[in-house]
């Protein structure tokens, strides 16, 4: 039977599994709204395009799955190019569908044409442009096989009007076929042994772990891993929720994780920074030496050896050179290394590490993550510490960008993977809220946390009515401090106070923005309100949007001021 | 790591599926990285479906690696070649439209007859020259004709090939 290029469309996302797309119609793309109904996918109608994407992503980090948008031609496309970029960035496997004006109109200016694959080349792993309908089923195949394979990324379809309107024979490719694209998963073996060989002889390693680590399920094995040549770990950003911050004993009662260094980089712990400047070995796993983490590249883990294991042969030795490359998925390399490190154990090995924990145990008592929470004025940090202590862990937690982003970073603890949702490559302020409606969507019944700034909270604050609508119960904290909190603290610190266009004083209501959302809105000024206001939300079946009057102008520590080594912290 | 490091100029051949836009990400990738590219070629092959290109780039070692690796990370690439690795010959063409009169056309003839170039075009007060060759070649040409006087010059750019194995 013949099918219409809109029917395909949906016979084909069928195939792929998927279950829900995040969308926004106009011309374009009416005649695949128009199939909608008939089949059975969830639609979720977004309030911007951009929500759309971030939804889309949202999804797809918290499950693993490729999350999928659909929007317009034009404006609609465009609007979803933060998304795409921030899910580039991240490496989040997400395929995006745009509507296109019709081909024989192409080139021409066309009401609501813009050349979206060429806007988006940049910033997506591929895209493509469908110029007949006998092609669709192939690119759309192909669109998903490169989201979620390799090292995972946005895919960008472009659907011209009239090839949703033809008419084919339906067909589903079995398999795709992409001569140029042969992603390397399986770890070099000579390479495992000559890293086996380097941990051998170390006194002082490391484990910097990544998103890579996440995105493979490597989980578990990186506990082992770092179990067997008794390693400790710091992660980046991207990382959080790889390796368990807090050990829970048989009582139930939570302490630190000794192996855990906490976060290294430009706003990490002053143990993790030190540990990495000191290390003798530094072995990188899913992770890619961003600027934000390494500091002045030259003085970064100046004493080590390095091992790098990533999918991405691009991201090995861009930044750093690397002594010992090895590429291939995460999971796989780090099970293989398990298994070298099994057949033949380090000896003494309690006793080789005994001075480097030592070491480490000492950097972190002197200089732990540290605020003071006294008298009235709510200090953000204590507001992140209290949502992790009532929830006892148990969210998915996504953040804006800025101060709110690294309190939650630092003071949130992450036990397990895929439950920190966070822009980090990009850093879009306005990521947290719809990603965290796209995670709510794949768990509906998981308490889902947006930990926000009062600037961010606003660009993309129009989603509040898709989560109340959709009875996604989201919960978004907004730590209210009256200002662009990490502009600001930059200006404090290098700017000589100059406070040019960060005040936010001028705000609206939370309260009663939530309200007239038709969500519940909830404020604490003052300390001893921070308990009861985040009590009640988390009881509520709704969207609520706390707001936090917190201090004004606490700042981030530790800080790596840019461009100094990571070792070189401001300190509170 | 300094893209805009001026190291050693190298050839890469890239082998790509012969697609539309194929070629944008290809100039999109160097523009966007900051990479440099001094000149590129681009032609079908035998096989219909792939078109292979030339280019030739500049940078260290390290800034080269990061540009084949980028290169292979495309999708519509199908085989990036280091010429850095290997023996290759490389040929370039030119078309050079030179000023010719009473006094320089024997001169320009000769130098014609040493280069094993082609004059292709004649008029009244111009010799249009063909002439193939790798890079010294040209430059040598160019600046014997350049002294008699050239008014154009077009280059194809160059294109490369490694050399056959011995056994
Ligand atoms: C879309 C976007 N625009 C600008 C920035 C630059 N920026 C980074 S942090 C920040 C301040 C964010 O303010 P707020 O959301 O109130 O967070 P706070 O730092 O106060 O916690 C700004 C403007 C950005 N990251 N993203
Ligand atoms: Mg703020």
């Amino acid at each position: 039977m013949k099918l219409k290029g809109a029917q395909i469309f949906f016979e084909c996302l069928q195939k792929e599994g998927v279950e829900v797309i995040f969308g926004f119609p106009g011309g374009a793309v009416i005649d695949i709204y128009h199939e909608l109904p008939k089949y059975d996918i969830r639609h979720i109608l977004v309030r911007h395009e951009q929500g759309a994407a971030h939804m889309a992503d949202g999804y797809a980090r918290a499950t693993g799955k490729v999350g999928v948008c659909l929007v317009t031609s034009g404006p609609g496309a465009t609007n979803t190019v933060t998304g795409i970029a921030t899910a580039y960035m991240d490496s989040v496997p997400m395929v995006i569908f745009t509507g296109q004006v019709p081909t024989a109109l192409i080139g021409n200016d066309a009401f609501q044409e813009v050349d979206i694959v060429g806007i988006s080349r940049p910033c997506t792993k591929h895209n493509y442009l469908v110029k007949h309908v006998d092609d669709l089923a192939t690119v759309i195949k192909e669109a998903f096989f490169l989201a979620r394979t390799g090292r995972p990324g946005p895919v960008l379809v472009d659907l011209p009007k009239d090839v949703l309107g033809a008419q084919i024979e339906f067909r589903y490719p079995k398999k795709v076929e992409l001569k140029g694209y042969r992603p390397t998963l399986d770890a070099h073996l000579g390479q495992i042994k000559r890293a086996h060989q380097a941990i051998k002889k170390s006194k002082r390693p490391v484990i910097y772990a990544g998103g890579g680590v996440i995105i493979a399920e490597a989980g578990e094995e990186l506990a082992r891993f770092a179990e067997l040549i008794q390693a400790p770990v710091t992660t980046t950003l991207m990382g959080l929720g790889s390796f368990p911050a807090m050990l829970e004993d048989p009582t139930g009662r939570k302490e630190l994780n000794p192996w855990w260094l906490g976060m290294l980089g430009m706003h990490g712990t002053f143990r993790a920074n030190m540990a990495v400047s000191n290390a003798d070995l530094l072995i990188a796993v899913g992770a890619r030496f961003d600027d934000r983490v390494t500091g002045k590249v030259s003085g970064f883990a100046p004493k080590a050896k390095i091992i790098h294991v990533d999918v991405d042969p691009t991201s090995i030795s861009k930044n750093v050179v690397v002594d010992i490359p090895i590429v291939g998925d995460c999971k796989n390399a780090l099970q293989k290394l398990i298994q070298v490190c099994e057949k033949e154990p380090l000896e003494d090995i309690e006793q080789a590490r005994s001075a480097w924990m030592e070491q480490i145990r000492q950097w972190r008592e002197t200089y732990p993550l540290a605020y003071k929470q006294e008298g009235d004025i709510i200090k953000p940090q204590y507001v992140v510490e209290k949502l992790y202590e009532l929830c006892n862990g148990n969210a998915i937690v996504t953040t804006e960008v800025g101060q709110n982003q690294m309190w939650a970073a630092q003071y949130f603890h992450f036990n397990k993977p895929r439950t920190l949702l966070t822009s980090g490559g990009l850093g879009t302020m306005g990521y947290g809220l719809p990603a965290a409606i796209g995670a709510q969507v794949a768990f509906p019944d998981r308490l889902v946390i947006d930990i926000a700034g009062d600037g961010s909270i606003q660009m993309n604050i129009q989603e509040l009515i898709t989560a109340v609508c959709n009875c996604l119960p989201v919960k978004v904290a907004i730590l209210n401090n009256r200002y662009l909190g990490m502009v600001r603290q930059w200006q404090e610190l290098f700017y000589d106070k100059n406070y040019c266009a960060t005040c936010l004083d001028a705000a609206p209501d939370f309260v009663k923005l939530a309200d007239a959302y038709g969500a519940v809105g909830l404020r604490a000024t003052r300390a001893e309100e921070v308990e009861p206001v985040i009590r009640e939300a988390f009881s509520i079946k709704k969207p609520v949007l706390m707001e936090f009057v917190v201090a004004q102008e606490e700042g981030v520590y530790p800080m790596v001021p840019a461009g100094k080594n990571i070792s070189e912290m401001l300190l509170v | 790591m300094n893209m805009h490091s001026n190291g050693q100029k190298h050839t890469i051949g890239v082998v790509v599926e012969n697609r539309p836009g194929v070629l944008s990400r290809v100039a999109g990738l160097f523009s966007g990285r900051g990479f440099n590219i001094e000149c590129l070629t681009v032609a079908e092959t035998i096989d219909p479906g792939q078109s292979r290109i030339t280019l030739v780039t500049s940078g260290d070692q390290q800034v080269l690696e990061q540009i084949v690796k980028q290169l292979n990370k495309l999708i519509n690439v199908i085989k990036v070649i280091d010429f850095r690795e290997m023996e290759f010959v490389n040929r370039e063409m030119a078309l050079i439209k030179v000023r010719a009169d009473q006094q320089t056309r024997a001169e320009i003839l000769r130098i014609v007859d040493i280069f094993r170039a082609k004059v292709v075009d004649v008029s009244p007060h111009f010799y249009t020259i063909e002439v193939t060759g790798d890079d010294g070649k040209i430059a040598a040409i160019l600046e014997l004709l350049g002294q008699l006087g050239i008014t154009e010059v077009a280059r194809t750019g160059k294109v490369a090939m490694a050399r056959a194995k011995k056994h």
